[in-house]
């Protein structure tokens, strides 16, 4: 038993939703054992666990690819620098992760299945875990030969032609625009910056009492997370579509 | 929960002479026998008394939080198997690996187990996180218990990369190699990192030095991962873990209002 001060959801309650955990929980949790345990020694008796040659410096497997569910970060690597891909955005994740409670302040929705009720939460959760797994997925199935893309009809043995044909976005601007070098940094700075600020702005015009009950130290950091999650994929398309290397320049690191 | 039929099986089998000869008088079934069971136990006392419906509701849990608590028992069990076989040393580790799955009776199997249940444990703590984001269970006053479950999720993924590189083959080495590239990068503290030199950083003193004891995956770096893995994440874990399950009793399991 516990003191809590104020109303807890449990007093308005029958205490009748309740069960003696012996035997019933512990029925259920010995099956599961049973189960779990039943299928791993399967699993363990009928399928091996890979072991590959010894390590070597010699020769360098390729592709090199690191354990399943790290392939997601590998796969970010091809789209970003390496500080991005292996530390800037696992760190965003993890905080953004710790963070959702915090900024979640929708009453409604706790301890049940719902869709209609956290419409933006799910959405958006959703959204994150499934870009984590096709990424996942194109890491284990679709990188071959020096991390470039094999259908599962192409001949895994065979290297492809390196991508050729990218460039900056600042470099196309300058170009394109037949401005300097300088002014095209400055205009693809001008246009990153203006994707953060349309994003924070917009939606707080059009979701006045969303924003205004969230408050702006939650709205915020909110805005800032779903536009860099957002933004993740709409970096990999710029790259895939219009062969867009890097969108920030600076003599300290691209993006 | 029971039905007539299995309490009549039941009531047959307590009525045998082979039951009566082993139990003699037998367990009765009341309320206050049912709570001390639970109450009065080393192992259920974690548990309360009386659980939610909710709790033991297949397509409420998909049982996924217990099934990584499962998994990790386990990986600890077999895993202590492992270590009187294997030693951390790059002369020898990949043959203790192939010795292993040789000339150890039953060492494929401890070893597959143990590898199985690893990635087993990534998917589950995932999948546990979804279905509590999904059931809105991280919500007041579960805040805080969620922030440590993303940690345990992060301890896991931890736990289960240093154990990539113990076999000693060429996936391990290169794994861990792509992996220490990107601690390399680490702003600030990698000295390939963005503001990393400018900090001060060199290959002999930034973050990827720290992780692998060296400049490249070697015998320092196995032994450190080794420590790493065997130790300080396990002993993470388990402290993370109590304080986990403790907020879910204080707290109350989640469940609708």
């Amino acid at each position: 038993m516990e003191l809590v001060k104020g109303t807890t959801p449990g007093i308005e309650k029958e205490p009748e939703d309740t069960i003696f955990s012996w035997p019933h929980l512990f029925y259920l949790e010995f099956l599961c054992v049973l189960i779990v345990t039943g299928l791993l020694l399967f699993a363990s008796v009928y399928l091996g666990a890979p072991l590959e040659e010894e390590a070597s410096r010699d020769t360098t497997p390729n592709p090199m690819k690191a354990p399943w569910y790290f392939l997601g970060l590998q796969e970010l690597l091809v789209f970003f620098d390496p500080w991005i891909a292996g530390v800037g955005l696992p760190i965003l994740i993890a905080g953004g992760l710790m963070l959702i409670p915090f900024l979640d302040r929708n009453p409604r929705g706790r301890g049940y299945y719902t869709f209609s009720e956290r419409k933006f939460a799910v959405t958006s959760y959703s959204f994150g875990m499934a870009l984590w797994l096709v990424l996942i997925v194109i890491g284990v199935w679709f990188r071959g030969l020096d991390w470039n893309w094999y259908w599962p009809w192409d001949n895994a043995h065979v290297h492809k032609p390196p991508a050729t044909g990218l460039e900056d976005l600042p470099i196309i601007f300058a170009r394109v625009l037949g401005i300097g070098v300088f002014a095209g940094k400055a205009l693809s700075d001008l246009i990153v910056l203006a994707y953060f600020g349309a994003g924070l702005i917009i939606p707080a015009m059009y979701f006045k009492d969303f924003v205004k009950k969230l408050g702006l130290v939650r709205y915020v950091p909110l805005a800032v997370m779903y536009l860099i999650m957002i933004g993740i994929p709409v970096k990999i398309g710029l790259r895939l579509v219009f062969n867009i290397k890097y969108v920030v320049l600076t003599p300290w690191f691209k993006i | 929960m029971a039905s007539g039929k299995s309490d009549k099986i039941t009531e047959w089998i307590k009525s045998t002479q082979v039951y009566k000869a082993v139990f003699r008088h037998g367990y009765e079934d009341t309320p206050r026998n049912r709570s001390l069971t639970t109450f009065s136990n080393v192992l259920y006392h974690l548990h309360p008394v009386k659980t939610r419906w909710e709790s033991i509701r297949f397509r409420y849990t998909w049982c996924m939080g217990g099934v990584s608590l499962l998994l990790f028992v386990m990986l600890a069990l077999t895993g202590v198997m492992l270590m009187f076989y294997y030693v951390p040393d790059v002369r020898r580790a990949y043959q203790d690996i192939k010795d292993m799955m040789t000339v150890v009776s039953y060492g494929t199997t401890f070893r597959n187990i143990h590898r199985f249940a690893a990635q087993g444990m990534v998917a589950t703590v995932w999948i546990h996180m979804t279905r509590v984001f999904l059931t809105g269970s991280y919500k007041s006053p579960r805040e805080f218990n969620w922030v440590i479950g993303v940690v345990l999720l992060m301890l896991t993924l931890l736990l289960s990369w240093t154990g990539y590189l113990l076999p000693w083959d060429q996936l391990a080495l290169w794994a861990i190699t792509v992996g220490t590239k990107m601690a390399a990068a680490t702003p600030l503290f990698g000295v390939e990192g963005p503001f990393g030199t400018q900090l001060g950083m060199r290959p002999d003193n930034d973050v990827k030095f720290m992780l692998l004891g060296g400049t490249e995956v070697g015998q320092n770096a196995l032994l450190r991962f080794y420590v790493l893995h065997c130790v300080v994440l396990p002993m993470l874990v388990v402290l993370f873990l109590a304080v986990h399950f403790w907020r879910v009793r204080k707290d109350g399991f989640s469940g609708p209002l």
